[in-house]
């Protein structure tokens, strides 16, 4: 920790920086921000996005975990890596990445930790008050977030996804009160009960509202049909369609839920996307889940809970909460 | 969908127009050029503040000082080396702008920070058939809209919001809120202090002693020492013209009385020391500022009237021992550490004398400067929503087009809303052509009134040109003639039935701006008398759905201080939500979340009502215009 700021109030530095941020969310919550950590696993269009937000907000420190090597593939939605071999040539992307971001702000301490998301421990989690996952297996982030959930500390989970012009995130707070702002201006305070992301997927589709988002059911069957095949994320394209749909009918018949909700169409979006992320879509998912973690940080306002979608589309950014599945004992 | 083939050949083939890089306009620089853009031109006046680092993350420290377009530029030529940007570090109403300049693009983009550059912009799109995306943010709130002649409403299709201006009694004399103080030490104190010294300013306007002083009280004598000369101020205005208006009990009968404040009041000890002081001049590198020489290090905490009173006078002093070659041209600007804290610390000791709380200097700086609330992550959504939408416009895929509001608490589930955009306003005089009305009594008001207040002020014309029937009687703009100029400043200065073609009853005006290539008929109709408390500026302009005056004029003062400075860095503003008429209210009943606009309040003056359509596949905000305007059609 440098600065004088750390405990008591914030550096003349600080306040000049943050100035503009600091009417919208107040001193309190500025501080509270420039003590937290977050780490971000899987670089790409959304995650940078994120980590931009992040960074110039004035976190205390945020840590990248992706060891896979750049490839030209991750230039098309990253502004955080310069195209040239040279410069990114046999660097991982989070080193590189890394690079570029200490550089929007100089009061943030950014770092790389190498590694496998699959074999985070649970120690490890302890570092970090906010993680963050983005284009990885159902399994690790099954594997993360439970991991998360068994700490004493509060870790705030979240995974963003892009899919060219769609995008989903997912917001595990666990337990978070916050202080709400009233429309008369006087706050109250409020308390949350997430379910995990495990049980967010588990509920019985014929339990949900009819006009949940189509792409709510549509990432399920995405996810389950990668999983099941053993595909790592986005590794899927139109030729996939028919075991796809097939996928689809078989979770729509288990849990009653009419197939026209899946629309076809959207399925052949999903799968011809693969990894391609829209930029713009980026910038609205980034931006989002970046007022999300100040939210869950500062507690203040009303967090998402405990799904996000977007569609380039018909434009809308709706937020979907999903409960746990009923107890067993009340079937 | 946006991954279509045809999206990428639209997106590359388009040359587009930013204006403003700024908040949103770093955001949408690097999300265009993302996104496939390959010739952006990008326009704007200002250079990089620190205050600009938290969110226009093109810039570093390094570039404070230097243009925003230019560095802008350079930054995103980084991780897209080859495509062509073209900055201008220049002001979008400059005459090179014209509305040739603008035909050459396929869509212009504004991230803009005021509302008079924003109609500028309209206009000149209007003119060169143009589409233009439009938005703003505020805190969490944004907007995105978008303006398509003949097919869309344009930017001035509803009643815009001014800058408030408070009314000059309130201001000189009877405060009752800490704005109305920091409008009087900002554009009455510290105007009259540094300031243009030829400059109409009424800092005195009340104190009944026109008799005596031919001197003014507000210059340094010869041989006045400084400390002597900053007290005799200080106790000029905070002491003695409070005693003076105190003296005229009318005012006060229903009011709270002020307290006088004089220094050997607020610094009993210190008050008598002379010179017991001396800038560090090690430290000569650094801004002038009272508060680090005061020892007072934190901007959030609220000073206490000695503090405030020292601060005062340390900052007179500074102005005058560092920078005194700027007395007589300064102008308030909320960057300016100094002129910030003399600002906050006067407004302070007058809010102290009123009964009014005092706020910390953070505070009063929010206040003086205008500031809009401003974070990254609210662009950056913003101008994601801006790329979407200008790629639907250059597909021409009209029946798509939106409007989205962000909003801070959901409605409807959504955070993001998209709603249909409105027809054009039928008697818009921007983009329809209407006459306007002008209501004005021509046997008194001059041109010039007419120019300033209506032409000007209201309608917005940079350049105007007016003519009755073929007599053109006044022309603005550079490359006049000598005699033409000549005789054009003597026809201001007449009453418009005494103008070389008499303006009369039923006379019919033509304005006309040739920049932004916009005409209109104004019909003149005379009218004897007006409220000099409802109707301020002595004339009304009917059937006029321009901007909102939201002046407050509660005790009948003739003029208004204009809250200056009308401007910030910010990131525009989110304003748009609530101006349309009856766009608060219909937003708010569907909404079900007044909050998202409490920040926005603003007058509500429409009379339409609101209706959701609801079907099984979609939901689709829908709104019934007022039947006059057109009553609107679901487009899908
Ligand atoms: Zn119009």
């Amino acid at each position: 920790m440098d600065g004088s700021g750390a405990e008591g109030e914030l550096t003349a530095q600080e306040t000049a920086l943050y100035d503009r941020q600091i009417r919208v969310w107040g001193v309190d919550a500025q501080k509270r921000l420039s003590k937290s950590h977050v780490l971000v696993c899987g670089m790409n269009g959304t995650t940078i996005e994120f980590c931009k937000n992040i960074v110039l907000a004035g976190v205390g420190s945020l840590s990248l975990m992706d060891d896979h090597m750049v490839t030209e593939d991750d230039l098309n939605a990253n502004f955080l890596i310069p195209p040239d071999e040279s410069i990114y040539g046999g660097r991982s992307r989070a080193e590189v990445c890394c690079e570029s971001l200490k550089d929007f702000n100089p009061m943030v301490r950014v770092s790389v930790e190498n590694g496998d998301p699959s074999l985070i421990d649970g120690e490890f989690l302890d570092k970090f008050d906010i993680i963050v996952i983005s284009g990885a297996s159902l399994k690790i982030k099954l594997f993360i977030n439970e991991n998360c959930r068994k700490r004493s500390k509060r870790i705030a989970f979240y995974t963003i996804d892009c899919k060219d012009s769609c995008g989903e995130i997912f917001v595990d707070l666990q337990k978070h009160s916050y202080v709400q702002k009233k429309p008369g201006g006087e706050t109250e305070q409020q308390e949350l009960t997430y379910p995990s992301l495990q049980e967010a997927i588990s509920v019985p589709w014929k339990n949900l509202p009819r006009k949940t988002a189509k792409l709510y059911f549509a990432m399920r069957v995405l996810e389950n049909y990668e999983l099941s095949e053993g595909r790592s994320p986005g590794k899927t394209t139109l030729s996939d369609i028919p075991a796809v749909l097939a996928r689809r009918k078989d979770m729509c018949d288990k849990m009653s839920l009419n197939e026209s909700q899946i629309p076809t169409a959207l399925m052949e979006q999903l799968l011809a996307a693969g990894k391609k992320e829209h930029p713009p879509v980026c910038a609205i998912l980034g931006g989002i889940l970046g007022q999300e973690v100040i939210k869950s940080i500062s507690c203040k306002g009303d967090p998402i809970k405990n799904f996000f979608y977007f569609d380039a589309a018909d434009g809308k950014g709706v937020i979907e909460d999903i409960p746990p599945p009923p107890p067993p004992s009340a079937n | 969908m946006a991954s279509a083939a045809s999206s990428e050949e639209a997106v590359k083939a388009a040359k587009v127009l930013m204006v403003g890089a700024g908040g949103i306009g770093c955001e949408l620089l690097k999300t265009l050029a993302l996104s496939g853009f390959s010739d952006i031109h990008i326009i704007d006046l200002d250079t990089i503040e620190v205050s600009n680092l938290n969110r226009q993350f093109l810039f570093r420290q390094s570039h404070v000082g230097q243009s925003k377009a230019k560095v802008a530029r350079d930054a995103v030529l980084k991780f897209r080396p080859n495509i062509n940007i073209t900055p201008y570090h220049a002001n979008v109403k400059d005459s090179q702008f014209n509305v040739d300049f603008f035909k050459q693009f396929s869509v212009v983009l504004n991230g803009l920070d005021n509302l008079d550059a924003r109609r500028h912009v309209n206009r000149l799109c209007l003119a060169a058939e143009v589409p233009l995306v439009e938005s703003g943010t505020t805190g969490f709130l944004g907007q995105v809209t978008v303006h398509v002649k003949g097919k869309t409403e344009c930017y001035e299709c509803q009643p815009k919001p001014v800058p408030k201006s408070y009314p000059v009694c309130t201001i000189t004399s009877t405060p009752s809120k800490f704005v109305h103080c920091i409008v009087w030490a900002k554009d009455l104190l510290f105007a009259k202090l540094f300031g243009d010294k030829n400059q109409d300013n009424d800092l005195n306007v009340h104190s009944k002693d026109d008799s005596s002083s031919k001197t003014d009280v507000f210059e340094r004598n010869v041989d006045e020492g400084l400390e002597q000369y900053a007290q005799r101020v200080y106790d000029h205005v905070f002491g003695y013209n409070i005693e003076t208006a105190l003296s005229n009990e009318e005012t006060w009968k229903n009011r709270r009385k002020p307290n006088p404040i004089y220094i050997r009041d607020a610094l009993p000890e210190d008050a008598v020391q002379q010179n017991g002081r001396s800038w560090d001049h090690k430290n000569e590198e650094q801004e002038p500022s009272a508060m680090v020489f005061l020892g007072l290090r934190n901007p959030q905490e609220i000073w206490s009237l000695a503090d405030n009173s020292r601060v005062f006078l340390e900052a007179l002093k500074l102005f005058f021992e560092k920078r005194e070659k700027e007395i007589g041209n300064l102008i308030f600007d909320k960057d300016d550490q100094l002129a910030v804290e003399f600002v906050a610390a006067a407004a302070n000791i007058r809010a102290s004398s009123f009964g009014i709380p005092v706020h910390s200097l953070f505070e009063a700086k929010g206040v003086a400067g205008n500031i809009v609330h401003a974070v990254a992550t609210t662009n950056a959504i913003i101008a994601g929503l801006i790329v979407i939408e200008a790629i639907k416009v250059l597909k021409g895929d009209y029946q798509n087009y939106r409007m989205t509001y962000c909003l801070e608490h959901p409605a409807r589930k959504m955070l993001l809303m998209p709603v249909e955009p409105f027809e054009p306003n039928k008697s818009c005089y921007v983009c329809s052509e209407t006459p306007l009305v002008l209501e004005v009594n021509t046997k008194t008001s001059k041109l010039r009134e007419v120019i300033e207040k209506v032409i000007k002020n209201k309608l917005g014309m940079n350049l105007p040109l007016v003519m009755v029937g073929a007599t053109l009687v006044f022309e603005d703009g550079d490359g006049l003639e000598p005699d033409e100029a000549a005789n054009y400043a003597l026809n201001l200065e007449k009453v418009l039935a005494e103008l070389p073609a008499p303006v009369v009853n039923g006379t019919k005006l033509t304005v006309e701006d040739f920049q932004q290539e916009l005409k209109c008929s104004i019909n003149i109709k005379h009218r004897d008398e007006f409220d000099e408390e409802k109707e301020p500026d002595g004339m009304v302009l009917v059937g006029w759905s321009g901007p909102v005056d939201q002046q407050v004029t509660s005790n009948g003062d003739k003029r208004s201080v204009p809250s200056s400075s009308s401007a910030d860095d910010g990131d525009g503003t989110a304003e748009d939500i609530s101006a349309k008429p009856g766009m608060k209210r219909k937003l708010n009943e569907i909404l079900e979340a007044k909050e998202n606009f409490d920040a926005l309040k603003k007058s509500d003056v429409g009379s339409s009502s609101a209706q959701v359509v609801d079907d099984d596949d979609d939901d689709l905000v829908m709104f019934d215009e007022d039947p006059k305007q057109g009553k609107k059609k679901r487009l899908q």
